[in-house]
C-alpha cells in the first residue's frame, strides 16, 4: 500500500520510498524514512495536501508525493 | 578579535527571535547576492566583536533549494569561526537532523535548545549533559522568547571560537567504509577537516560540491555500497543520520505527558477542518482585505495623497520657491515632477505597512501554512503556490504591496511567477480606465467591469499554465512538503520588525529609481517645441512626448488603436494608471476632468471603435504596471534580468491579447480577412499550442548562487 491511501486516523510504518531526486530527498529530510511510523491526520477540504504526523510533528505533502513512499 | 558567527536552524525555531534578541538594533537587511534569500546581519549588542549572519531557516544542507545552497556556500566559504544552531526543543528530532549534517563540517559548534518554556510545560524532560557527550559539541537551553540562557550561550560561543573542532563522525560498517575510501582518495589541497563532509557529499553524489571541488568519487565504490544496501546513496546518508538520532534521543529525552492533545492542535481541529475550514479562510482573509485595502488602508493612502501630498506639501513649497523667485521649469520638476511623482508612489506607504502588519501576524501565529495547505490545490494546477492567493486577493486594491507580499512564499520559482502574474489583476487604479471605456464606449454596460476581472483572472492562469512548462520555470523541482508549525500567539516585536522592514525597503525603492523614471516622464511631458522655441509647454500636444507618441503609435494599430493619443495615454498609465483618464483629457483638450473623464466621452467614442476600445483596455489591464509597481517588482526579483523578464513578458502577453481580441473580433464583426487577421489567428493557436503542450520538468534544480 502506498501513503497516499492510508486513511484518515490510521497509523502505518514506512516500508520503502520510491521515486528520486529532490522530492524523495526533501520527504526523508523531513523524517519519513525506514521503519518511522506515520499517522494521517487529515485530508484538505479540498481533497488534497494531506497533513501527517511523523516524529512528533506536523507535516503536510500532496497525496501525488505521498505515492511515492510505500507503507504497511 | 572578531567572530564571525553563523546562526543556523530549522524554519519556526525561533530563530528570528533569538537573532532580534542578540543583535537588537544593530541588524542589517539584504539580499544573500544575486538571489532572492534575504540575509540579516548584526552585532551581539553586549559585545561588538561578535558578527552574527542569520541564515535562511533550512531543514537540511541538501543542494536542492536556493535557501539550502546558500547557507551551504557561506558555511563553507564564509569563514566563519562558530556556528550557532539553534534547534526547536519541542520537536527535537527533527531538528537534529540539520545538526549532523552541521557537525561534519569540521567548523566549532555550539548547540541552543530553544523553547525551553514549552518543554517544561509538556512535562518533557531532556537531558543535555548527555546529549552535548554524544554530539561532542556544546549543548545549552535557552528560552529565547524568555530570554532566559541567552548570556551563557553566547560565553560558550566565544569559548568555542578558539577550539577546534574534528568532522562528528555518524557513521559505521559499510558506508563509513565506503566514505573512508572516498575521503582517502581526495586531492591532498583540501583542508584536513573539510575531507569528510566532501566525502559524505560525493558519496551521495552532489552535483554542486564535485563542480565546486572537481573531483568526483569512484562511482564503483558508491555502487558496490548501494547494491549491498539496496538504495541509492543519498537515502543510505538520510537513513544513517535519522537511525543515529533515534538512538541518541532514546538516552536523552523523556517524553512527559503521553499524547494529550495540545492547544495548537485543538485550534488547527477548527481551523483545517473539512467543512469550517473554508468559511473561516475566507472570513480571515475578509478582514485583512477589508482592514488593509478597503477601510484603515485607503482611509490613509487617501490622506497621504490628497491631503499630505495634495494640499499640505506643494502648496508650502509652493510659495516658497514663489517666495524665493525661483525659475519656472525648477518650479515645475520640484513641484509637478518629484513632489507630484514620488508623493504618488510614497502614498502607498501608510496602506503597505498596515497590510503587511496583518501578514507579519499570520506569518508569525502559524497560519500563513494553513493558507497554503487550503488553497494548494487549486493554485499549484496553474504552477502558482497556495500561498499566492494572498498576492492575488490583495492585488484587486493595489499592485504594489501585493507584489511585496509574495515574500510569504518559500519557493523561489513560486514566488517569481507570483510576481510576474500578480499585477494581470485590475488594481483599484485600473478602475478608471474601465469606467471610461465602459461609460463612453459601452453606455455604461454592465458586463464590461466583470469582464475585465474575468480577463485578469484567464491572464494569471493562463500564465501560470504556459510559464510553468518553459525552460524559465521547468527547471526547479517544487516539492510541496511542509511542516505545519505549533500555532502560537504572535509576538510584537516580531511583527514590527517584520513590518518595518519590509517597509522601508519599499521606501528606499521609491527614493531612487521610482524617482529618476518619474522625473524623466516628466521632463518628457513637460517640454517640447511652442511657438518657435523649446520650452515648457502648456499644451501636452506640443510636448516631447506627444513626439514620441506619434514615432511610435503606429506600433499599436494593430490592436485597433493607432491614434497617439491613445499611445501617449498609455504611456502616462506608467507613472499612475489613473493617469491615462487624465492624460486623454488634456489630449482633448480638458484641463481638469472627472475621475472617468465624463467630459469628453463623446469625442472617445467617436475615435473609437468599441472593438478598438475593448483592445485598448486589455492592453493598459495587462502590460507592465505602473512604476511603483515596477519598483516593487525590481525589489522583489532582486535580479535586473528577471526584472525585465517580468515587464517584457507582461507587455508582450498584453499585446498578443489586445491583439487577438481587435484582429479576430472584427473578423466576427463582420470585418474582412486580412493580413491581421492571419496573425491573429497564428498568434491564438501558438498560445493554445503552448498552454497544451506537455510538460518537462527535469528534476535537476537550476539553483544559481553568487557567493564567493
Amino acid at each position: 500500500m502506498t501513503l497516499n491511501k492510508v486513511s484518515i486516523g490510521q497509523t502505518v510504518t514506512v516500508k520503502k520510498l520510491s521515486g528520486q531526486g529532490a522530492t524523495k530527498r526533501r520527504i526523508m529530510d523531513m523524517g519519513i524514512t525506514k521503519g518511522v511510523s506515520v499517522t494521517v491526520q487529515k485530508v484538505a477540504p479540498l481533497g488534497d495536501p494531506i497533513e501527517l504526523t511523523v516524529r512528533g510533528y506536523q507535516l503536510s505533502i500532496r497525496k501525488a508525493d505521498a505515492e511515492m513512499v510505500e507503507v504497511e | 578579535m572578531s567572530i564571525q558567527v553563523a546562526l543556523a536552524g530549522n524554519p519556526n525555531c525561533g530563530k528570528t527571535t533569538l537573532f532580534n534578541g542578540l543583535t537588537g538594533a544593530t541588524q542589517y537587511v539584504g539580499n544573500w547576492p544575486g538571489v532572492t534569500v534575504e540575509k540579516k546581519e548584526g552585532k551581539y549588542k553586549e559585545d561588538k566583536d561578535i558578527k552574527i549572519t542569520d541564515l535562511p531557516g533550512i531543514y537540511s544542507l541538501s543542494p536542492y533549494t536556493l535557501e539550502e545552497v546558500v547557507s551551504r556556500e557561506f558555511l563553507l566559504n564564509g569563514n566563519v569561526d562558530v556556528i550557532l544552531n539553534i534547534i526547536d526543543g519541542s520537536n527535537l528530532e527533527r531538528n537534529l537532523f540539520l545538526t549532523t549534517q552541521l557537525l561534519e563540517l569540521g567548523i566549532p559548534t555550539v548547540v541552543a535548545i530553544n523553547m525551553l518554556d514549552v518543554i517544561e510545560k509538556r512535562k518533557d524532560t531532556i537531558d543535555y549533559k548527555k546529549l552535548s557527550k554524544e554530539l561532542e559539541c556544546p549543548v545549552l537551553l535557552i528560552s529565547a522568547l524568555k530570554n532566559t540562557g541567552i548570556k551563557e550561550l553566547m560565553v560558550a560561543v566565544k569559548k568555542a571560537a578558539n577550539t577546534q573542532c574534528k568532522p562528528k563522525n555518524i557513521y559505521a560498517g559499510k558506508v563509513l567504509n565506503a566514505l573512508n575510501t572516498i575521503e582517502t582518495s581526495l586531492p591532498t589541497s583540501i583542508d584536513t577537516n573539510r575531507r569528510f563532509f566532501y566525502a559524505v557529499k560525493l558519496f551521495e553524489r552532489d552535483d554542486k560540491i564535485e563542480a565546486a571541488i572537481k573531483t568526483s568519487a569512484d562511482a564503483s565504490v558508491i555502487e558496490a555500497c548501494e547494491k549491498s544496501m539496496d538504495d541509492d546513496s543519498e537515502s543510505i546518508i538520510t537513513d544513517a543520520r535519522y537511525t543515529y538520532i533515534t538512538n541518541v534521543i532514546k538516552d536523552c529525552y523523556k517524553k512527559g505527558s503521553k499524547e494529550v492533545l495540545t492547544t495548537s492542535d485543538k485550534i488547527d481541529r477548527i481551523v483545517t477542518n473539512r467543512i469550517l475550514a473554508l468559511p473561516i479562510f475566507a472570513l480571515v482573509m475578509w478582514f485583512v482585505y477589508y482592514i488593509s485595502v478597503t477601510t484603515v488602508g485607503t482611509i490613509v493612502t487617501d490622506w497621504t495623497n490628497d491631503v499630505l501630498f495634495g494640499e499640505i506639501i506643494p502648496p508650502a513649497v509652493d510659495s516658497f520657491l514663489t517666495s524665493i523667485q525661483c525659475a519656472d521649469w525648477l518650479h515645475g520638476l520640484i513641484v509637478d515632477g518629484i513632489i507630484g511623482g514620488v508623493g504618488a508612489v510614497l502614498g502607498f506607504v501608510p496602506q503597505m505597512l498596515v497590510l503587511f502588519f496583518f501578514l507579519a501576524i499570520l506569518e508569525d501565529c502559524g497560519y500563513m501554512a494553513r493558507v497554503a495547505f487550503i488553497m494548494d490545490r487549486i493554485f499549484r494546477k496553474f504552477g502558482l503556490s497556495g500561498k499566492s492567493f494572498i498576492p492575488m486577493l490583495i492585488g484587486t486594491g493595489c499592485g504594489v504591496p501585493a507584489v511585496m507580499a509574495s515574500r510569504t512564499i518559500e519557493s523561489d520559482r513560486d514566488r517569481k511567477m507570483t510576481i510576474m502574474t500578480t499585477t494581470f489583476i485590475p488594481c483599484g487604479a485600473k478602475m478608471p480606465i474601465i469606467g471610461l471605456i465602459a461609460g463612453a464606449i459601452f453606455h455604461g454596460a454592465s458586463w464590461v467591469a466583470p469582464s475585465a476581472y474575468f480577463v485578469g483572472m484567464a491572464a494569471v492562469i493562463v500564465s501560470g499554465i504556459m510559464l510553468k512548462k518553459t525552460k524559465l520555470f521547468a527547471g526547479d523541482p517544487a516539492p510541496f512538503v511542509m511542516e505545519m508549525p505549533a500555532y502560537h500567539m504572535p509576538r510584537a516585536v516580531n511583527v514590527l520588525r517584520s513590518m518595518w522592514e519590509r517597509g522601508s525597503s519599499f521606501i528606499k525603492k521609491a527614493g531612487t529609481i521610482i524617482l529618476l523614471s518619474t522625473i524623466v516622464l516628466w521632463f518628457l511631458q513637460g517640454f517640447g517645441w511652442e511657438k518657435g522655441a523649446f520650452g515648457m509647454v502648456d499644451d501636452i500636444d506640443h510636448s516631447i512626448l506627444s513626439s514620441i507618441g506619434q514615432t511610435f503609435a503606429w506600433i499599436f494599430s494593430p490592436l485597433g488603436w493607432g491614434d497617439w493619443k491613445a499611445a501617449v495615454a498609455s504611456v502616462t498609465g506608467l507613472i499612475a494608471k489613473e493617469n491615462v483618464v487624465a492624460t486623454f483629457g488634456q489630449l482633448y483638450g480638458f484641463a481638469e476632468v472627472a475621475e472617468e473623464g465624463n467630459e469628453f466621452w463623446g469625442q472617445l467614442s467617436a475615435s473609437f471603435t468599441p472593438l478598438a476600445a475593448y483592445s485598448f483596455m486589455v492592453f493598459n489591464l495587462l502590460c507592465a504596471p505602473c512604476f511603483a509597481a515596477m519598483g516593487a517588482i525590481k525589489r522583489e526579483m532582486n535580479n535586473t534580468k528577471w526584472f525585465w523578464i517580468a515587464i517584457g513578458y507582461q507587455c508582450g502577453f498584453a499585446y498578443v491579447c489586445s491583439l487577438i481580441v481587435y484582429q479576430l473580433g472584427s473578423l466576427f464583426n463582420g470585418g474582412s480577412f486580412g493580413f491581421g487577421t492571419i496573425v491573429g489567428f497564428i498568434l491564438l493557436i501558438g498560445l493554445i499550442y503552448l498552454l497544451v503542450r506537455p510538460s518537462k520538468e527535469s528534476d535537476t534544480a537550476e539553483v544559481e548562487f553568487a557567493v564567493k
